[in-house]
């Protein structure tokens, strides 16, 4: 909606992936290519190895097996991908508007405001109330904040939609579909139904062992 | 540069807020220092030959009190791992927290220094040497400090074992620290000192990095 930067084409490509943690192998040969403007979900029970794919292709887990790469992209431009795990990074001694300003600092203010970011994720009244008296959902909408403050071409959403109520998925939908409008590629593992307005931006895949 | 003045800035703000590390740290340090009078008697002489000694010794226990700090809450809400996708390599983030560490923990023990200097009956010139010897040795340590908080960072309750790990390394700034301070050959050891810490500051965020790094996997 407010994301006017459209990002260079990118194609992210998994061939023959396989990861897992602890040395326990979860999800393998996993191939799939993603497209700019297109969302794949991630889907399947628990323990399937959702998180770690994500954790893995955000290089934090090294892969067991295979490879991937953001194809298309400039070297030269800096990070490309925001990961949003589970935990909220949220500091409670901080204000609201503090810690985003602080992720707004440090992962370089390219997109939204910090002010008109914390009104798109419903918070605005609340920038000057310290983090560590959000509710839940209301953490992890700030964590969702950190989004559309900074552009960044790849985003990895583990449970985005987790501890939010109705309209927070709506939220968590018109932020994907905001960021596939500007040609980002979105990576989201959810057992709630994501449904954007344009199916076809939709792909669905189901992480796990091959039997 | 703005995002490592974010880190910085925000560190101290987390701290000042924290109620009270700061000034636990600093009350540490001047109990280690004051109870030693009461344990070796109030020798006026023998006081004023071990103070060097004492001091060094209870500004490396608070510092390594404050250790935990330093990467464990960032571990734990998830923040180290979102930092590794800044704009700013980790390596200079880890530079960025060591700096506010040792704002946070070396600084005040450097300002609360002369109570324990009254303590333990030493002379002015001594004094002066025993400032500028924290001054330039407690970089080190905190240096030393971080890449120990960074191997244990994963591990639960490693809190206790970052300290051992890092003893050896800060053998040698004890070594120079009480050596600067004692009256003859006091400019060889706060070269040695100053040495130390710059090699251990360009070093230390390399390491702890790389540590920090494979910590998740």
């Amino acid at each position: 909606m407010t994301q006017r930067q459209a990002y260079p084409s990118l194609v992210l490509h998994a061939q023959g992936l396989a990861c897992g943690r602890g040395g326990l192998p979860l999800a393998d040969d996993m191939s799939f290519a993603v497209q700019g403007g297109t969302c794949l979900l991630l889907r399947g029970p628990n323990g399937t190895g959702k998180t770690t794919l994500l954790l893995t292709l955000a290089g934090i887990v090294a892969p067991l097996a295979g490879s991937f790469a953001i194809e298309g992209a400039d070297p030269e431009a800096g990070p490309l991908l925001h990961y949003c795990g589970h935990r909220n990074a949220t500091k409670p001694r901080l204000s609201v508007a503090e810690n985003l300003g602080f992720w707004a600092a440090v992962n370089g203010a390219t997109g939204d405001a910090v002010e008109d970011a914390l009104d798109r994720v419903g918070l605005g009244d609340l920038a000057m109330l310290d983090a560590g008296y959000l509710s839940a959902g209301q953490s992890r909408r700030l964590a969702l904040a950190r989004l559309p403050v900074t552009h960044r071409p790849v985003w990895l959403l583990d449970e985005p939609t987790a501890a939010l109520d109705t309209e927070g998925h709506q939220l968590v939908t018109d932020l994907i579909d905001g960021h596939l409008d500007a040609g980002g590629i979105a990576i989201a593992a959810t057992h709630d139904p994501i449904t954007l307005p344009d199916a076809a931006r939709m792909e669905t895949t189901a992480p796990g062992k091959a039997v | 540069m703005r995002a490592f003045s974010a880190i910085v800035t925000r560190e101290v703000a987390l701290a000042l807020r924290g109620g009270g590390d700061v000034l636990t740290l600093v009350l540490f340090f001047i109990i280690t220092g004051a109870i030693v009078p009461f344990a070796v008697g109030p020798d006026k002489a023998l006081l004023a030959t071990i103070a060097p000694g004492i001091i060094w010794i209870a500004a490396f226990l608070a510092m390594l009190l404050g250790l935990d700090r330093l990467f464990r809450p960032d571990h734990e809400d998830g923040t180290l791992i979102l930092l590794r996708h800044a704009d700013l390599p980790l390596s200079a983030i880890i530079a960025a927290k060591v700096i506010a560490h040792w704002l946070l923990t070396a600084l005040p023990l450097i300002l609360a220094s002369p109570i324990l200097a009254v303590l333990l009956a030493m002379d002015l010139s001594s004094f002066w040497r025993m400032l500028l010897s924290l001054l330039l040795g407690t970089p080190a340590l905190a240096a030393f400090g971080a890449i120990g908080a960074a191997v244990t960072v994963a591990i639960r309750r490693g809190g206790l074992i970052a300290p051992i790990l890092i003893a050896p390394l800060s053998m040698p700034v004890l070594i120079f620290g009480t050596g600067a301070i004692s009256a003859t050959q006091s400019n060889a050891a706060l070269l040695f000192l100053a040495a130390l810490s710059l090699m251990a500051i360009a070093l230390a965020p390399f390491a702890a990095a790389l540590a920090i790094s494979s910590a998740e996997d």
